[in-house]
């Protein structure tokens, strides 16, 4: 079930994507499709009942959550920024070239 | 598990408005009501360094969209053939969501993860690291040569954000980046 509620909000991105034709749109659609996809991996390591992954004296194995998708979701989420910034700049030079946001007026090349 | 219903479904509802609202500003608001909500969300999953790190992301990622849309934005358009499009998305996403149900029976059932490699960074992590955030264990002992990469990109980044934007080229003497 919770499973399904990530897939739904990736599926919402992707459809940003696909459909919508303003430069913006499309990068809020990346964004949100990353963050399916970083809630599907912490979403994975979790246990129920579990507590954080920080040394203590009575921390066994059974009562934690997977740390290993955690460290990884963090370095997934610094590289989306600096993915986003790189679709910003790139957003706002096509703007500057073109005076518009729409992908469809973007066809003829310019000076 | 209520509180985690209940905040999956208020990400899902920001981020259909954030698809669906014709304003931008209001949509990149929007953005930014569904990141802190996966923040929240980090923090309800036991994960607080990720939610930490969710909280300044976002931060930074809404200045870097508010500062694109202060141009003008544009109407939403239906020309063309808006009919067609639409229909061939949705079956797509619909053909998507199929088989990803059918994937999910392979997964492990929620709450009850199959932990195979960190059992090994939870039992020695303490005596070969001395940290005792099994996290900061990973990102920064186990796995630096990741972390080491991570930077790596991240000045990559800003060199091709300084690349694109600026605005002389070598020709000119004044070699000011004007990153604007």
């Amino acid at each position: 079930m919770i499973y399904l509620l990530c897939l739904i909000l990736f599926c919402l991105g992707i459809y940003c994507i696909v459909r919508k034709r303003n430069i913006i749109k499309i990068i809020i659609g990346t964004i949100i499709a990353q963050y399916a996809v970083n809630l599907f991996f912490i979403i994975l390591g979790y246990r129920r009942e579990g507590r954080s992954a920080i040394l203590s004296p009575n921390a066994r194995i059974e009562n934690m959550v997977d740390m290993l998708p955690q460290a990884l979701a963090l370095t997934s989420i610094i590289i989306g920024l600096a993915f986003t910034s790189i679709l910003i700049a790139l957003a706002l030079r096509i703007y500057e070239k073109y005076k518009t946001f729409d992908v469809t007026k973007i066809k003829e090349l310019q000076g | 598990m209520l509180d985690l219903y209940i905040l999956l479904i208020f990400i899902i509802v920001a981020a259909a408005i954030a698809v669906e609202t014709k304003d931008l500003l209001s949509s990149v608001i929007a953005l930014g009501a569904t990141g802190l909500g996966l923040s929240l969300t980090f923090l309800v999953l036991k994960a607080p360094d990720v939610a930490i790190t969710q909280l300044i992301v976002e931060i930074l990622s809404l200045i870097i969209l508010i500062r694109a849309t202060m141009k003008e934005d544009l109407p939403f358009s239906t020309s063309g053939r808006w009919l067609v499009n639409t229909v061939i998305t949705v079956c797509f996403i619909f053909v998507f969501i199929f088989t990803a149900v059918k994937c999910f029976k392979e997964l492990p059932q929620f709450g009850y993860p199959t932990i195979k490699t960190s059992s090994a960074y939870l039992k020695e992590g303490l005596k070969d690291t001395g940290a005792t955030n099994l996290v900061s264990a990973v990102i920064l002992d186990f796995r630096a040569y990741d972390t080491l990469g991570e930077a790596a990109v991240l000045f990559t980044a800003v060199i091709g954000v300084l690349t694109i934007l600026r605005r002389k080229g070598r020709k000119n003497e004044e070699t000011g980046l004007d990153n604007e």
